[in-house]
């Protein structure tokens, strides 16, 4: 948005390295198609070398925020800077960023190797050089023998392959993959994402990748951004959002939980106290915000953090409850407990501390405890 | 295939009745055609000697000359016609591809909704008779049809321009006459292409115009080679649109043909001539169709 655009480019100056430049800054940036708003003034900074994950359901807007990293859609709103340059305004070709498609976008007319050097070639790089670059995308992919080829005498592997070699081989500040597994089957899914990973690090290039598979992101992506109606809802490591979701509906997304509904009775010391009448006693975990007395609130459990023994316990939260189900999965024990107001408990046991807790079959009177450390308090 | 006959049966049929259909309207006359160019031209009904006669015995005697297909690669008259013809289908396809393309282009990128209606205004022209249209030209391009007047009332002219009966007029009224031809296979495979290919494009650094150039014209090149090929044939033998709106030295093939058919009653050479414009437009259907090959084995 500059206007003096001739004269040499002027670099941004870079500051102290106590607060460096994010390689990419989203700021308050909104997209509405007519009457729907896509995304609604998201902020999001990313840092060299992240994987960063956007996740979300359809509709979340998380396909179109990566659209608008790319330039395939302008911002109605806000602004987006990378290093330090604001990019709100350029057009995709301009952007130093590059997209591996969803449906991979393999010119069709073209040939593997051709389709690599498309964007060496728009850069109007040297004949020998671009025959080189493809040459050791397309071999460390194990592309190497089929560059010949056109891209329908490939399998959905290898074309995910030639679709990634296209976009890194020009070697982006930012690699934007919109669902790059979606297209494969189960079986390839899970390698391809090991290898999408050890990939990144040889390449040492940020990534940013859409997804809705809440398993992959977690098993990929250094950092996540869950999305829900053009929001970003919480971002924060996989950690961070299985261990701490903000709300039920992050905690919901990321694997099972056990909720129960209650009030706020004290807040102090980063632990709060609530009343709650599910689980029939006052229940003790962490918040993130303080809150007020009285406010309605759930605290949330994983089921592997529940624990099982016959005797009561001595320890905080303590539920008692009737076992009706106890299935065993192999890796565990998956138990649901019935507590007397009604309310359904999942705990999930290794097979030893199932053991420990004496093998309790179904009907079996039970108690169930868990550290304060381990439940959440959750406002929404 | 024998060992489910009921299926090998509907097989014949289905494949027989387009056989036989072509035999007998399209081999049969082509083979009447043919017979009757190696025949000479005599006074009496039919206008032509008959191919065979039983004189004496019962092997028939077999009358065949190929004078005039000697003529037709002699006289400077007939090679012309040809070569006008050649010239005027091929300028004329290129134009209507150059109008057509933009036409065929928006239309696919139109919302779905007016697409439809779009499309329905390309192919309205149809409705009337080609030989009205084609007549209704005559009317505007005239020394004191519409376009003279116009031009005459602004004063942009103190003379009525030569519109009519020139080789433009020809070319106009091939590239009005043909250009839905080409619009339509063009839009056909616009509308199926994948816009996300532009987006790649644009995302590896390609400008628009260049995106056009190295992603969608040769992704479109299948319609472009249909199109060319649906306008180029029937531009090669084309009479009415020179008769109507050509000059006097206008030269067309169509137009020699008719001359030698109707006013010579020159029918063999007439034939001749029907054959040659045959042979000249296989030959780029030959080509289209090996190109086509050529690009689904690629």
């Amino acid at each position: 948005m500059d206007t003096h655009q001739d004269g040499p480019v002027r670099r941004p100056l870079q500051p102290a390295a106590a607060n460096p430049i994010p390689l990419l800054r989203i700021e308050k940036a909104s997209k509405r198609f007519g009457l729907v708003t896509a995304v609604d003034a998201v902020s999001l900074d990313i840092h060299r070398g992240e994987f960063f994950c956007l996740l979300g359901g359809s509709g979340s807007g998380k396909t179109t925020l990566l659209r608008m990293i790319a330039g395939l859609e302008l911002p109605d709103e806000g602004r987006i800077a990378i290093e330090g340059e604001d990019v709100t305004g350029a057009p995709a070709y301009a952007r130093p960023v590059n997209m591996m498609f969803q449906s991979y976008a393999l010119f069709p007319h073209l040939s593997v190797e051709k389709n690599v050097a498309f964007g060496l070639q728009e850069e109007g790089r040297p004949k020998a050089e671009i025959a080189k670059r493809v040459r050791e995308a397309l071999e460390m992919l194990d592309m190497g023998a089929f560059s010949a080829r056109k891209p329908h005498q490939l399998s959905g592997g290898q074309r995910q392959r030639v679709a990634f070699a296209r976009a890194l081989v020009k070697h982006p500040k930012i690699l934007l993959l919109d669902e790059p597994l979606a297209a494969l089957d189960k079986k390839l899914r899970e390698r391809a994402q090991f290898e999408l990973v050890r990939l990144r690090e040889r390449v040492g290039i940020t990534f940013v990748m859409v997804t809705h598979d809440q398993e992959e992101a977690m098993g990929m992506a250094s950092r996540i951004a869950l999305m829900q109606d053009g929001k970003i809802v919480q971002a924060g490591s996989p950690r961070e959002l299985y261990d701490a979701p903000v709300s039920r509906y992050v905690a919901d997304f990321f694997g099972t939980s056990n909720l129960f509904e209650g009030n706020i009775k004290e807040c102090a010391r980063g632990e709060a106290a609530v009343e709650s009448a599910e689980a029939g006693t006052v229940l003790r975990g962490q918040y993130g915000e303080r809150l007020a007395a009285q406010t309605s609130v759930a605290v949330m459990v994983r089921p592997e953090q529940v624990h099982l023994s016959r005797e009561a316990p001595q320890a905080e939260n303590v539920l008692r409850g009737k076992i009706a189900s106890a299935a065993f999965l192999g890796n565990c024990h998956a138990c649901q407990v019935t507590l007397d107001s009604g309310k359904t408990v999942l705990a999930r046991l290794s097979p030893a501390e199932f053991g420990k807790a004496g093998s309790p079959a179904a009907g079996e009177t039970v108690h169930l405890f868990w550290p304060s450390a381990a439940a959440r308090v959750l406002k929404q | 295939m024998s060992g489910r006959p009921g299926h090998s049966c509907s097989g014949v049929f289905v494949a027989g009745v387009p056989l036989v259909w072509l035999l007998l309207f399209v081999l049969l006359p082509l083979l009447i055609v043919f017979a009757i160019s190696l025949a000479e031209t005599r006074t009496g009904s039919p206008p032509y000697t008959p191919l065979f006669t039983w004189e004496a015995g019962f092997l028939p005697r077999i009358h065949v000359q190929a004078r005039n297909y000697a003529l037709l690669l002699s006289d400077r008259l007939y090679i012309d016609a040809f070569l006008s013809s050649l010239r005027i289908a091929a300028t004329s396809s290129f134009i209507a591809l150059l109008i057509a393309y933009p036409m065929a282009y928006a239309i696919a990128r139109a919302r779905e909704s007016v697409r439809t209606p779009l499309l329905m205004l390309v192919i309205l022209p149809f409705w009337t008779s080609f030989l009205i249209r084609v007549y209704a030209w005559t009317g505007i391009l005239n020394s004191n049809g519409f376009i003279n007047n116009v031009l005459l009332d602004f004063g942009l002219i103190k003379a009525p321009l030569p519109l009519l009966h020139t080789e433009f007029a020809v070319h106009l009224g091939i590239v009005y006459s043909y250009l839905p031809f080409m619009v339509l296979p063009i839009f056909a495979v616009l509308e199926k292409l994948d816009w996300t290919y532009l987006e790649a494009a644009a995302d590896l650094g390609a400008r628009p115009l260049k995106a056009f150039l190295r992603v969608t014209l040769p992704l479109s090149l299948p319609g472009i080679f249909a199109g060319v090929l649906l306008v180029f044939i029937p531009a090669l033998g084309e009479f009415i649109v020179p008769e109507l709106l050509g000059g006097p030295d206008t030269l067309m093939v169509g137009r020699v043909l008719w001359t030698e058919f109707f006013s010579n009653r020159d029918w063999p050479l007439a034939s001749a001539l029907a054959i040659g414009l045959l042979v000249l437009v296989l030959v780029p259907a030959i080509v289209f169709f090996r190109l086509m090959r050529k690009e689904e084995a690629a």
